[in-house]
């Protein structure tokens, strides 16, 4: 795919403005995601993946603001956007799915009410159509007899069809680009499995790009087309997922795809990462995950700079680890 | 049978909610409210060897927690018995029976609710062996700082209070608070479902320490397949209340007999497995309220016959170690 991608980050960075001192959640993130490609964003929590995504919408709230870098969502740099330019494109272009979708939705409104609405907030259609193309929507992501359910209210649906509407409302207008925050974290493995499917369905059908943002390996492992992993605010590593998971470069991505237990790790210690994630306020001089890492040299103190150890591949790290994992 | 670290036998639990005034007198006047009763757990029989670790696998509403809840004694059964031990945990209040409730512990999911935040760390772990009478109130301090070194914590901290604790930290509190009474049976109730990957391997880790140090029995209630692959000897699955298969690990993950444990160790996303052609099974669980006739399974089974609708599939033995309900599996 040579065309031009549809979101391009560089040097992304947001900083929370607090009493204790400035947090920087994301300190100059890149990566780009082209047409229908689903991108995994991974880290564990504090690590900067949910801000990510509310940075790219501009929906980081104070006392944190997006300080630095370029959003380019197809060649438009969202951060010089005005409001009112903001909202011709949430929703429309570029819609978010969330962890808790008791959060997207209004408990008071029915759901054919809130898909209408979205619609025609977006575009001049008659309600006849919105409601057709809402029903239609809710039949793609999987809702039986959608026809009947758009009557119902949020708090009539289980936990899991209730995502599904919020993936259907994501859906409404097409968008180019979903940014998806750990949609699945909450359900059930068997419904995990069903929205899953749902998703790579339609991101394949439509070309829709989409970003989703988890801490879970194994989900990303199924889903995505390439991965970013997140460690302290800045992407440690980047490049074509069966790459990174076979073969990763950067010690922390080894670490963490030791820590998961897997079909071959029975009865055996896991790999642990020794420590834990540090505070925004206090990180490491250089390299943030130097700590706790086992390869730790003099020159971690240094700020690292992203190089390609491997074709196609970027990696924040001195010493990445090449013949070790190849 | 002093074999086994844990008998469960017949062992069921019904909530009801009881009709409202309100629903009362509309009864005298000929209307028709029932009670709602939720059989949270059906008729179910298992036992845990001394030593094993039994891994506990259902989605959510499958009575998993309340199964674990009444073996830690937390709950009243409907009916049924377990045994801890031997012993009946049904039998006289004694001394006897309070020495065979410690024996029994349970660590919690979420390590931010399960913590009193107003009492600190040492008298978190340290009051229950005091009360108990296993360590003299002065020797308090130096025991809860053994307790605390075993679940690898540093015993400076033990006048902190929870709040100052990551939440790695925190769930290795509840660890030390489950272990300072010196039990022989942990009940862990999704006690990793909160933390961090890495973090999750470090407890992991712990769990498999202390079980060769203090040769402790698990039950370990868990969603995450993989989670329980790795650490128990043997599964135990759970449908709406009812098992619907217990078998070795490595035997579950060779081959299943159930078609509803087919299912679920499919959904399992793992590592190995890219670029996946999702196939999940249709349909949810359906509300313990009314579950439907039968199997419970049958209206998301792609094999479903006739029978299954009609008939409660009986739990069957097949041999080596392998029990399943389902009326479809060839002897």
């Amino acid at each position: 795919m040579t065309d031009t991608p549809i979101l391009d980050v560089q040097g992304l960075e947001t900083h929370f403005f607090t009493k204790d001192g400035v947090a920087k959640a994301i300190d100059g993130v890149n990566f780009t995601v082209r047409k229908g490609e689903i991108m995994g964003l991974v880290g564990e929590s504090g690590s900067g993946k949910s801000v990510t995504g509310f940075s790219i919408l501009g929906l980081v709230d104070p006392p944190g603001k997006v300080v630095g870098g370029k959003v380019l969502f197809k060649g438009e740099d969202l951060l010089q956007a005005d409001d009112k330019r903001m909202q011709e494109l949430r929703g429309a272009r570029i819609s978010m799915i969330f962890q808790d979708p008791m959060m997207t939705l209004n408990p008071v409104l029915r759901v054919d009410t809130q898909m209408i609405e979205t619609i025609q907030a977006h575009e001049k259609v008659d309600k006849q159509t919105a409601w057709q193309r809402s029903r239609d929507a809710l039949a793609q992501v999987g809702i039986p007899s959608p026809e009947e359910r758009m009557r119902a209210y949020p708090h009539q649906f289980s936990g899991g069809m209730r995502q599904r509407v919020a993936i259907a409302i994501a859906l409404l207008n097409k968008p180019d680009l979903i940014i998806a925050d750990e949609p699945t974290t909450a359900l059930d493995v068997t419904i995990q499995g069903q929205i899953l499917y749902e998703t790579q369905k339609l991101c394949r059908e439509t070309g829709t790009a989409m970003i989703w943002v988890t801490h879970d390996l194994a989900v990303v492992a199924g889903l995505a087309d390439s991965i970013s992993v997140m460690y302290a605010g800045r992407v440690v590593e980047q490049g074509n997922i069966n790459d990174v998971l076979d073969n990763p470069v950067h010690p922390y991505t080894l670490g963490l795809l030791g820590s998961v237990p897997g079909h071959n790790t029975r009865g055996q210690r896991l790999y642990q990462v020794p420590g834990m994630a540090p505070s925004l306020f206090k990180l490491p001089k250089g390299c943030a995950f130097q700590p706790r890492c086992g390869y730790a040299t003099e020159a971690c103190q240094q700020d690292q700079t992203v190089t390609e150890p491997v074709p196609g591949r970027a990696v924040r790290c001195c010493h990445p680890q090449v013949e070790v994992s190849s | 049978m002093s074999e086994n670290m844990l008998e469960i036998k017949n062992v069921s639990k019904q909530f009801v909610k009881e009709l409202d005034i309100a629903a009362k007198i509309a009864n005298t006047l000929g209307a028709k409210n029932k009670e709602e009763r939720v059989h949270a757990v059906d008729d179910v029989s298992f036992h845990i060897g001394k030593g094993e670790v039994v891994g506990l696998v259902g989605e959510s509403g499958c009575g998993k927690s309340t199964l674990g809840r009444m073996v830690a004694g937390i709950l009243p059964m409907t009916a049924g018995d377990i045994e801890i031990d031997g012993n009946s945990i049904l039998a006289d209040k004694g001394k006897q029976n309070k020495a065979n409730a410690l024996k029994v512990q349970m660590i919690f999911q979420d390590p931010f609710a399960s913590l009193n935040p107003r009492m600190r760390v040492e008298d978190i772990i340290g009051e229950a062996p005091v009360v108990h009478g296993l360590v003299p109130a002065s020797e308090k301090s130096d025991y809860v700082a053994k307790v605390m070194t075993k679940v690898g914590l540093d015993p400076e901290y033990r006048r902190r209070f929870p709040h100052q604790f990551s939440g790695g930290q925190r769930q290795r509190i509840g660890i030390a608070r489950a272990l300072a009474v010196q039990p022989e049976f942990l009940v862990c109730d999704e006690s990793i479902a909160a933390l961090d990957v890495s973090i999750q391997a470090q407890v992991i880790n712990l769990f498999m320490d202390l079980r060769e140090e203090l040769d402790l029995t698990y039950l370990f209630i868990s969603h995450d397949l993989s989670v329980v692959e790795h650490i128990s000897d043997r599964v135990v699955i759970m449908y709406l209340g009812r098992i619907v298969e217990i078998a070795p690990t490595d035997k579950l993950f060779e081959k299943t007999l159930h078609p509803y444990s087919e299912a679920l160790l499919k959904e399992v996303p793992r590592i190995e497995n890219r670029g996946l052609d999702y196939q999940p099974i249709s349909g949810e669980i359906p509300s313990p309220l009314d579950p439907p006739s039968g199997c419970h399974f049958h209206p998301r089974c792609p094999y479903a016959t006739e029978k299954c609708k009609s008939e409660q599939p009986k739990l069957k033995d097949y041999g080596e170690g392998r029990l399943a309900a389902c009326h479809l599996i060839e002897e």
